[in-house]
């Protein structure tokens, strides 16, 4: 292994070697403020190590990584994100009773598992990172074990991923067995050469779409959503809902990409009907929602489908749009759960709808920020995710897809009446001497990085070109 | 530059006005009326300079634009004409009487209040401005969300059903707009490779017949739901009766206007062979508001609930105006949205100061009050002279004017709507009969008119003579304008289409940005 090799892959090894050093500290001295330091700086280092590796590009470590300005990106993105979510966890787990230390190895290994996701190209590498996600995630779920629905959600993720991971294997296994490669461009040129689609091949490439489907929670693969948003841990739903899902939207692109997929209409079409379901479950269902893990759930089930039309547009647009989609929707779903996070008290999550009335006679800030993530979800201009959503339409015009683009259109429209239903409740006035509202513990740090997540979502709205330029580099796949 | 200035001087004073709630209300109110005064100042002084010096290239006082979004083709362009001009002056003449009528009525949460109404007038004041459609699509949000706080939270009873419901029906026609908006910026991207949102390209896009229809439409749905016109109507009367009498006024003088504005300035220069075919059902839409507006103007108990009628009834002129397609009726359809303004304004602050008297609206709980208010039983009698259209008056003026032009497109229309004259006179005379005159049941004394009301009465009734005795003064501003609707006669419609416009600006840093 060359030098070029560590320092490519240096955000890699950042975030490992947190979590072995992690494991050594909680053998030696359990201390919950020890260990969230040890992680946040684990992850700024990660962060700062994404800079060097641009210099290295493209860097290819056969066969199983590659790191291209695509990879870094995401990379770069990831592990923000996942610096974001270390910040708002520490106050909600002081609060809470059980023992903490664990929770940040759990949190770093997943993010090793979605960092190695991006820069995978081969079975192996995909699978294996998939698995470090997953496997974490069985125990960040379930996290806090005294609560009533965190066993049900962690059992319902565990059963559920691990099926999803058995048919990823499955067809990995078809896939392998009748091309006789496990890389994908090795696929893909075996595809090519062949002409033909053998049928073992598109069992295959169905039974994988079913695992990636399942992770990304596109509709009919949904089901589990809301169950493990409102049980799981505010924090952990947060990195289920962007750091996750995220990772492994980008091995689909660069598999999509790499065998050519769009000479294969059929596969166009399957992606297409899962994208418009996907759209119009997550909203329908999110209407009648009270509880808004569960609205938020259903909502990036939708904000999935969104991406799946800029996906489909299958044009360097489309690509842009993606990442800026993502760069939008990451801090802005983080940030909501951030504003869940700061509202709970010791006792209870702040979740329902109802909690929020009247919010902003009580504590302004908390609900300008909140109010500021709900328009940004519903695209509503001078947010970042308003710029996202018209980067995604332009997409979409590019690649001429004006039905997935009225779909989308409709079903914005439909996001827009739950999205600010919850922002309507928290300016309505009330009588507060008759309810009894849950005590916000409101932490500093908490605000301070709802603050931040706030000045970049409007940057983001008001000056997306910067971002825009830097994404119009950073867009290259390899070859 | 100055032209931001307008925009920012409201929005800064909205900000420090709720700032300056915490410390004392009064300080509060004083920016809030002082920031809107500011800006009538301003709006004025550009108006005198350019009187005395009429632009000699264009009809366009001051263009400025800064590009914001290169990649999408988005910039940041205002641009005034002698309309904005005109409309401009009107909102911060209106929204500064409305801080000042609102001084005593609200008490609750009045920082926020006044945060509220200024960033409707902000909003306002961008949407006279931009020229840019993505932009206009923002400030057209702007004044929405405010609006909905001045109703749902300092309205009267049944408020927050009115904010909703006059929430829902103007987003769903905004929503309606962004699409067409997207849909012109695209079809003008694949025809002329250049994707733009900028008004000024964006006038002569080529595109299909049918295409212009329906774009047409989805903008007309935005300005008909605002404006009101018939079918879209409902939300008003809820909405002008639960909100302040600051809201009603803003919503009356101000908002109706918006949507009037978009016609004039969007939807006819925009899509001239399109909306030259749509005139006729345009039409007859605004004499339908006319006479089932006035009609049911008539039948109302509740004052402000009639007031808010009036409104549809009249805003049919607009429409059956701006549609006539030449220039007497267009000039008539501009002094329409003044005089109404400021004629409705002044009658929902009469109604807001009974209703602070009185604490009813009920017009049957009223009656006899001139003996006690002689001097607002004055006052009333004017405005009221004017909204049934009383020569002398400024609506008399824009009436005759609309009817004049409209004859000459259509002559069966016309008629039906000089009818609503008569049913005016019928609803504005109840008016007066109802509450200043007829027997008086009432044992306690009522004040009349204070120093704050007759300041906010003297500029309006000053203003109303004004524009009747004199409507040069607006006339003359806007009288460049419309030139390049009037060009668009029943016989070169087709023609029209394909017409070579020669953007208006002389500016030579006019910068367009092609996406890649």
């Amino acid at each position: 292994m060359t030098f070029e090799d560590l320092l490519s892959l240096g955000p890699l090894f950042n975030i490992c070697g947190a979590a072995v050093l992690c494991m050594l500290l909680v053998a030696i001295w359990r201390n919950h403020r020890l260990i969230y330091y040890v992680t946040l700086v684990a992850f700024a280092l990660a962060l700062m190590s994404v800079v060097p590796v641009a210099t290295l590009l493209p860097h290819t470590i056969a066969p199983l990584v590659v790191i291209d300005m695509f990879a870094l990106f995401n990379s770069g993105a990831i592990v923000g994100s996942g610096l974001i979510i270390v910040l708002l966890s520490y106050n909600y787990f002081e609060e809470r009773e059980e023992r903490k230390e664990e929770y940040y190895l759990l949190l770093l290994l997943a993010t090793a598992g979605a960092l190695v996701l991006v820069i995978s190209r081969h079975f192996m590498s995909f699978f294996l990172g998939l698995e470090m996600l997953s496997i974490s995630l069985y125990g960040l779920i379930a996290y806090l074990r005294a609560r009533q629905r965190s066993d049900e959600a962690g059992i319902k993720y565990l059963i559920l991923a691990a099926l999803s991971s058995a048919f990823l294997l499955f067809g990995m296994a078809l896939v392998y067995g009748f091309t006789g490669h496990m890389d994908f461009p090795g696929i893909g040129a075996y595809l090519r050469q062949a002409g033909t689609f053998p049928l073992p091949v598109i069992a295959g490439f169905g039974l994988m779409l079913i695992g990636i489907g399942f992770k990304l929670g596109i509709v009919p693969f949904h089901m589990w959503a809301p169950d493990i948003y409102e049980g799981a841990p505010l924090p952990v739903a947060a990195f289920v809902a962007t750091i996750s899902k995220g990772g492994v939207l980008v091995v689909l692109i660069r598999f999509y990409q790499d065998i050519g997929g769009r000479n294969y209409t059929m596969l166009w079409w399957i992606l297409a009907i899962t994208s418009i379901a996907s759209m119009f479950v997550g909203n329908l269902l999110a209407l009648t929602q009270q509880n808004i893990k569960r609205m938020l759930a259903y909502s990036s089930i939708a904000h999935l489908g969104y991406l799946l039309v800029a996906f489909l547009s299958d044009t360097q647009s489309g690509l842009e749009a993606i990442a800026f989609y993502l760069t939008a929707y990451f801090p802005t779903s983080i940030g909501a759960f951030g504003v869940l996070i700061v509202m709970s008290s010791s006792v209870q999550d702040a979740e329902t709808v109802e909690d929020y009335r009247g919010l902003f006679w009580r504590y302004p800030w908390v609900a300008l920020v909140f109010t500021v993530m709900l328009l940004s979800l519903a695209g509503i201009p001078l947010t970042a995710g308003f710029i996202g959503k018209f980067y995604i339409v332009m997409a979409g015009v590019d690649g001429h897809h004006w039905f997935l683009l009225l779909m989308l259109v409709i079903n914005s429209v439909i996001g827009l009446y739950y999205y600010i239903r919850v922002v309507a409740m928290m300016f309505r006035t009330t009588d507060t001497s008759q309810r009894i509202f849950i005590k916000p513990s409101l932490p500093l740090a908490g605000n301070i990085t709802l603050g931040l997540i706030v000045m970049l979502l409007v940057g983001l709205g008001v000056y997306p070109t910067a971002m825009m330029q830097l994404i119009q580099q950073m867009m290259t796949l390899i070859k | 530059m100055v032209l931001l200035y307008i925009i920012l001087i409201p929005m800064f004073g909205a900000l420090l006005s709720w700032l300056a709630s915490a410390r004392s209300i009064a300080l509060c109110r004083w920016i809030a009326l002082v920031s809107l005064l500011c800006g009538l100042l301003l709006v004025t002084a550009l108006w005198a300079g350019n009187a005395a010096d009429p632009t000699p290239a264009g009809h366009w006082m001051y263009n400025w634009q800064q590009p914001w979004i290169p990649h999408f083709g988005i910039s940041l362009h205002l641009a005034m004409d002698g309309l904005s001009l005109v409309m401009l002056a009107l909102t911060f003449f209106l929204g500064a009487l409305s801080v000042l009528i609102s001084w005593r009525e609200i008490k609750y949460k009045t920082g926020f209040f006044h945060f509220n109404l200024l960033f409707v007038i902000t909003g306002i004041a961008g949407v006279f401005l931009t020229m840019g459609l993505f932009l206009f699509y923002f400030f057209w949000g702007v004044m929405l969300i405010p609006m909905y706080f001045l109703i749902g939270i300092w309205g009267h009873e049944r408020r927050e059903y009115a904010a909703y419901k006059f929430f829902i029906f103007t987003q769903a026609g905004g929503l309606l707009m962004l699409l067409a908006i997207l849909g012109l910026y695209f079809i003008h991207g694949a025809n002329t490779g250049v994707y733009t949102f900028d008004y000024f390209y964006l006038l002569n896009t080529p595109m299909e017949r049918a295409v212009a229809q329906w774009l047409m439409l989805g903008f007309l749905v935005a300005f008909v739901v605002k404006l009101p016109a018939i079918p879209f109507h409902t939300w008003l009367p809820d909405a002008h009766t639960e909100a302040p009498t600051a809201g009603s006024v803003v919503l009356a003088g101000l908002l109706l206007k918006t949507g009037a504005y978009g016609i004039l300035r969007f939807v006819l220069p925009l899509f001239p062979a399109a909306s030259h075919d749509f005139a006729p059902w345009a039409m007859l839409l605004g004499v339908a508001g006319i006479l089932y507006g006035g009609q049911l103007a008539y039948s109302q108990p509740d004052l402000k609930r009639l007031i808010a009628y009036t409104s549809v009834s009249h805003m049919g002129f607009v429409l059956l105006g701006a549609f006539a397609f030449n220039e007497l009726a267009y000039k008539g359809v501009v002094m329409q949205m003044i005089a109404h303004g400021i004629s409705t304004g002044a009658l929902f602050m009469i109604a807001g100061a009974l209703y602070e008297r009185m604490h009813t609206r009920e017009l049957s709980r009223m009656g006899g009050l001139w003996p006690a208010m002689p001097a607002m039983g004055t006052v009333t009698m004017i405005f009221v002279m004017a909204s049934l259209g009383l020569p002398g008056l400024g609506n008399f003026v824009a009436e005759f004017m609309i009817l004049l032009g409209s004859w000459q497109a259509n002559h069966i229309m016309t008629i039906l709507a000089t009818i609503g004259l008569v049913i005016a006179t019928v609803y504005s005379l109840r008016i007066m009969q109802k509450v200043f005159f007829g027997q008086s049941e009432r044992q306690y004394a009522l004040p009349d008119l204070g120093l704050r009301e007759w300041l906010i009465m003297a500029p309006l009734v000053v203003v109303i003579l004004w524009l009747g005795v004199y409507p040069q003064t607006v006339l003359g501003t806007i009288t460049n304008y419309e030139l390049r609707i009037t060009t668009f006669n029943k016989e070169d419609a087709p023609r029209a289409e394909k017409r070579k416009v020669v953007i208006p600006v002389s500016d030579s840093s006019f910068v367009i940005n092609h996406a890649p």
